[in-house]
């Protein structure tokens, strides 16, 4: 694909005062599900308001859509749920819909088929002509999906789209994602769960007090794993060789844990054993989480 | 321009939905009521004995209604006040705003649009309300006002220039602080024009400057002034000025109407408000 990535982001900084928000923060989010994942504070939620023009960045440039942050020919394409969502409540659901359709410029034809399609995909078909006011948390977290999903928007921004639901709900928010991915959809999912990302994303970034710490594919970010080796007779000498492959530790059950290895290299640390003498009878690679892979690369 | 009109039309959705609308009308019909059983009574009045004479009796309820009006018009800016006061600064705390500017809006259109659906409730109810009460009183007392449609354009455009200026604090400032700051100098600019009318009745410059100074830096006062003036009979006017220069003093007494150049700065004010409302709001960071 030689088109320009939907996402680009160039050097930005954001300051509030003296605190940095984002530092010299660059990205590039060429298509798919990307996710966007750091601590609590890391500057997520800063990124994705710049993406939107709510808020200048200090300095650096980029562009969404193919157009400048926050122009209404950016707008017109991006569909957006906050981290900290609220919507109208006196208004049903219905009315926060036809709302959004209307500021969004959707044609008056489609807008009833278009609000009750998303109604239905978000989990609330039967709700509504019910005022957002007596919606739980979890519901209004439902309508605000439904109202980023709105008009089928070449990207979506999700802040934390499952923050306030319940396991069924994650399960809904996933298979909704993936639905978006195959439609060719952009998915910007800024996110602290892990296992969520993990789940759903083709490529992340992991971001650190405004700074990204690393950035890829996920496939690629999470390559080196660790191998459970369960052999016998392996010498001191035998030990110290397949140390070069990684880092060792002894597992519960008598096996030898490599931490750390390239997966290519699996093949030679079995050799590498055998030749020390010693007799293998499993191999098992574990792939490092990106729980693993964060927490260590926060760590740093 | 059609962003405003959709973000206009929330403003007059939100006002009838949360039922404020309503609170308004029913509380100023009970007013209302409380009102005209009041004027119904002036014809019962006796001095040494005799019922008061037909002039009495006018003079009587055209200064009540001055007083009946100088209530409502504080009502109406209060009112304006507390509705636009939290009208951006609240979108923005509860997060409601987050997901409307991201569309695509612009800031002026979204502080425009807000602007316009304050004012189409404010004259709605402004307008309804004191058309109501006039009408009750004519029909009980017989007397109506020489100029009502210039009553009602300077008492709603007092509202207006409140509403306005309430409205550019809420692109920078929380609801209540906003609300409190014009709540206040509403309060000061009344009090402004009082003094200056006291340095005109003792001839003393200064104080009269700073009379006129209140007056051109926030125009509710002397809109106000104009509403006085729409009310009062001509018998009153020739009354008043034949008192001398120390009447000026009074508030709820105007010997003329706001000179033109007067009202054209009053309209300029509130385009320039808005203006500077809608150039806060884009560099806000929401």
């Amino acid at each position: 694909m030689t088109a320009a990535p939907a996402i680009q982001l160039e050097g930005i900084t954001k300051r509030y005062g003296k605190v940095v928000a984002l530092d010299d923060l660059s990205l590039s989010v060429p298509g798919g599900v990307f996710g966007f994942l750091g601590p609590n504070g890391a500057g997520k939620t800063t990124a994705v308001k710049i993406l939107l023009g709510l808020t200048r960045a200090t300095m650096g440039q980029g562009s969404i859509a193919g157009a400048g942050f926050g122009t209404k020919e950016a707008l017109r394409r991006i569909g957006y749920l906050p981290e900290l969502f609220r919507y109208q409540s006196w208004l049903t659901a219905r009315e926060v819909l036809a709302l959004h359709c209307e500021l969004a410029g959707l044609e008056r034809a489609r807008w009833r088929p278009e609000i009750e399609r998303t109604l239905s995909l978000v989990g609330l078909a039967d709700r509504g002509a019910s005022r957002v006011g007596t919606f739980s948390k979890g519901m209004q977290q439902r309508l605000g999906l439904g109202v980023a999903l709105l008009g089928d928007p070449e990207i979506v921004l999700l802040d934390e789209p499952t923050s306030a639901l319940d396991p069924v709900g994650r399960y809904d928010v996933r298979e909704i994602i993936r639905a978006l991915r195959e439609r060719g959809t952009v998915v910007f999912l800024n996110s602290h769960l892990l296992t969520e990302v993990e789940q759903v994303c083709d490529s992340v970034a992991i971001v650190d007090r405004g700074k990204v710490v690393a950035q890829g594919r996920l496939a690629d970010l999470l390559r080196t794993s660790t191998v459970r080796l369960r052999a016998t007779g392996l010498t001191r000498e035998g030990r110290a060789a397949i140390a070069r492959f990684g880092e060792l530790d002894d597992g519960l059950d008598g096996a030898i844990l490599v931490r750390g290895i390239d997966a290519e290299r699996v093949p030679d640390l079995v050799s590498a054993a055998v030749a020390a003498g010693a007799r293998v009878y499993a191999v098992e690679p574990q792939h490092e989480s990106l729980e693993e892979r964060f927490l260590r690369l926060l760590g740093q | 321009m059609t962003g405003s009109l959709v973000i206009a039309r929330q403003v007059v959705r939100e006002a009838s939905r949360r039922r404020l609308l309503l609170a308004l009308v029913l509380l100023t019909l009970v007013v209302i009521a409380l009102t005209v059983w009041g004027f119904s009574r002036i014809s019962d009045l006796r001095t040494a004995g005799q019922p008061l004479s037909d002039a009495q009796q006018k003079t009587i309820a055209s200064q009540l209604l001055i007083l009946v009006m100088f209530m409502f018009s504080w009502v109406l800016a209060l009112a304006a006040v507390f509705i636009a006061a939290p009208a951006i600064s609240g979108e923005i705390e509860s997060g409601v705003a987050l997901a409307l500017l991201a569309r695509p809006i612009s800031r002026s259109e979204y502080v425009i649009g807000k602007w316009l659906g304050l004012l189409a409730v404010v004259l709605t109810y402004g307008v309804g309300a004191a058309v109501v009460e006039l009408l009750a009183v004519s029909l009980v007392t017989g007397y109506a006002p020489p100029r009502p449609a210039e009553f009602l354009a300077f008492a709603v455009g007092e509202a207006v220039v409140i509403l306005t200026f309430a409205l550019a604090l809420s692109t920078r400032l929380a609801g209540m602080v906003g609300g409190v700051i014009a709540a206040v100098l509403f309060g000061i600019a009344w009090m402004g024009g009082i003094v200056g009318g006291i340095g005109a009745a003792f001839s003393n410059p200064t104080i009269t400057h700073v009379g006129t100074a209140t007056k051109l830096i926030l125009p509710t006062d002397g809109l106000w002034r104009g509403a006085v003036w729409s009310l009062e009979p001509s018998l009153i006017i020739a009354a008043g000025t034949q008192v001398g220069p120390a009447v000026a003093a009074n508030p709820f007494f105007a010997p003329e109407s706001p000179p033109a150049p007067y009202i054209v700065w009053a309209i300029v004010w509130i385009v320039g408000v808005v203006a500077l409302a809608v150039w806060s709001f884009r560099a806000r960071e929401i």
